[in-house]
């Protein structure tokens, strides 16, 4: 708002006096006007975003029960019992695991289409970006299903495999961790492309190119220069996926099919199953220390490649 | 650059392997899509392969499908409705945080970013236990309320980046000649950054017209939404009668696709 301060006369000391008073109350005027745009939105956060988070902390100190009554009160035992009961335990490793391998495998099978994306000087370029992250704009729910179509006990892969007589008995893809890996794999292939070509800034085919006629064999050019400079896109894709497939719940129920039991399926069955809403509130705020302290790993190297 | 003969490198079979890896990559990220699209033809009673013929049989029952269209109606009034309020709370505050300097600038921008931080099941769960007492669970407000949170941070992000690469000497301008506050707002402000407004409010509205699982935690027994309704059918059975619908959900989103990527860019919207 450069327009409001209005330029001082040096020549006139009483109106300089005069201009500084105008520019305090334009000051005033602008905090209200700030105020005014920010406060609306600022209100709707408040209620569909701090007061539910707010609220189910609270509640994960209460006492949940069988029959779904909530008894107010202050405990840990909701806490207690999820670190202390080796079920748990299992849930929460194997939400880890599924994370771990999501993870890799989506920056694996991501890896080679960015690197195309980032290097290329097509016409097609711009197009070809958007087919990659368009998915991000799809249902998951539709998404799921496709692979469960693709997946499944009659689905295209083991048709496919019986029609060609490879198999006598279908493959068990659906319904366990393998399928659950292979759907989040496709769902968040988009996130890691994204991330990574956002990381490729340093990645130049000049510095290629030296290395090259330096002498160096094409396997030597990638492994000592692309990869090297490809590395801070990479991890940040690897940690974004890792904390997306942490959190998921459409894809790991839908392909899990009940027999696949993560953290976010967990908090559903404890609160529509088992009423025991404290309890998966102290679940949800288990995965939310975890989520954020990723979060804050991910948010600083951002910055230190962003600088 | 036109003129210089360009040097033709010796054939390299690495480079066709590396292309048909992308195209296989591509068709791998395609494929639950495209295999939605297949089956969706197909006239085969139960789900199988191959495809027996063609068939529009799945088409035409989508409107007898009454969960479906259901479901339909609950998505598009909350779609709609959550749009028109993030436009109106998101497109005044990015307004203040691109033009307007104050002490926390950086804290509430980050603030109004940070709901896509928060896993969405916990979020629904904080919904549905703030919602219980105040009897909005299973209501048009409590979904609307959820799905205001998860779909404001995408309008903030293109309004600011549309404000970001406009300067303000065409408002600097209209102040000059006298336009007041609002007008100089609606009459020159608003068409700038109606890239930024247009693909926000899109992607506001596909968010929210696909979000499952605030609205499966919210209001799962009294008022399903389609995607709901959509998890609920394949739970049940993945047969070929919801192929169609997730074909019709693929062709909204296509669309949406195709409006931001017209109006700023789907990867500069998205990041």
């Amino acid at each position: 708002m450069t327009l409001l301060q209005t330029p001082v006369a040096p020549e006139k000391r009483s109106q300089a006096r005069d201009e500084g008073k105008l520019e305090k109350a334009t000051a005033r005027r602008n905090r209200r006007t700030y105020l005014a745009l920010l406060l609306p939105g600022l209100l709707g956060l408040l209620v569909s975003f701090v007061f539910p988070l707010a609220y189910m902390v609270r509640m994960s100190f209460n006492q949940g029960s069988p029959d779904g009554v909530i008894v107010e009160t202050f405990t840990l035992d909701t806490y207690i019992q999820p670190l202390t009961d080796p079920y748990y335990w299992r849930v929460t490793l194997d939400t880890f695991q599924m994370g771990v391998t999501v993870g890799i495998l989506c920056v694996l099978v991501s890896y080679p289409v960015a690197l195309f994306l980032a290097r290329s000087t097509s016409k097609w370029r711009g197009l070809l970006i958007a087919i990659a992250i368009a998915p991000l704009l799809t249902s998951a729910v539709v998404r799921t299903y496709g692979w469960m179509v693709i997946l499944g006990t009659n689905g295209l892969i083991n048709s496919s495999l019986d029609g060609l007589g490879l198999i006598d008995t279908p493959l068990k893809l659906t319904n366990n961790m393998t399928g659950v890996a292979i759907g989040l794999v496709e769902i968040f292939m988009p996130y890691a492309i994204l991330a990574m070509i956002s990381g490729f800034g340093r990645l130049s085919p000049q510095l290629e190119e030296a290395a090259g006629s330096l002498g160096a064999s094409k396997f030597k050019v990638f492994t000592r220069v692309t990869l090297p400079l490809c590395l801070p896109g990479l991890l940040t894709a690897f940690l974004l996926v890792f904390v997306l497939s942490i959190s998921t719940f459409i894809t790991p129920r839908l392909l899990g099919g009940g027999s696949v039991q993560v953290l976010a399926t967990e908090i559903y069955d404890q609160t529509t199953g088992l009423l025991n809403w404290p309890f998966a509130a102290a679940l949800s705020v288990i995965l939310l220390v975890l989520f954020g302290l990723i979060i804050a790993v991910y948010q600083r190297l951002t910055k230190k490649i962003g600088g | 650059m036109s003129d210089v003969k360009v040097f033709k490198p010796r054939f390299n079979p690495a480079k066709p392997a590396f292309g048909l890896l992308v195209f296989l990559l591509y068709l791998f990220l395609l494929a639950p899509l495209l295999i939605v699209f297949v089956v969706s033809f197909a006239s085969n009673q139960y789900l199988s392969f191959p495809p027996e013929g063609l068939t529009l049989k799945w088409y035409e029952m989508l409107p007898q499908e009454s969960t479906f269209m259901e479901g339909m109606k609950v998505s598009l009034i909350v779609a709609v409705i959550v749009t028109l309020i993030v436009l109106a709370l998101g497109v005044p505050a990015a307004l203040a945080l691109d033009r307007f300097d104050f002490k926390a600038k950086a804290a509430v921008q980050s603030f109004f970013l940070s709901p896509l931080l928060i896993p969405s099941i916990v979020l629904a769960l904080g919904m549905v236990l703030l919602f219980g007492p105040l009897e909005l669970n299973n209501t048009y407000a409590g979904i609307i309320i959820g799905h205001v949170a998860i779909t404001i941070p995408f309008v903030i992000r293109t309004t600011l980046m549309s404000l970001a690469t406009t300067d303000t000497s065409c408002e600097a301008a209209a102040r000059i000649l006298g336009a007041g506050s609002w007008t100089v707002f609606r009459r020159v402000t608003l068409p700038i950054i109606q890239p930024g407004v247009i693909a926000g409010g899109v992607i506001a509205f596909i968010v929210s017209f696909d979000e499952a699982v605030i609205s499966l935690f919210v209001a799962e027994s009294g008022l399903p939404t389609l995607p709901v309704q959509v998890l609920r059918y394949v739970e049940n059975s993945a047969d070929a009668a919801v192929a169609a619908l997730s074909v019709i959900l693929i062709l909204i989103s296509l669309a949406v696709v195709v409006v931001v990527e017209r109006v700023m860019g789907l990867r500069k919207a998205l990041r």
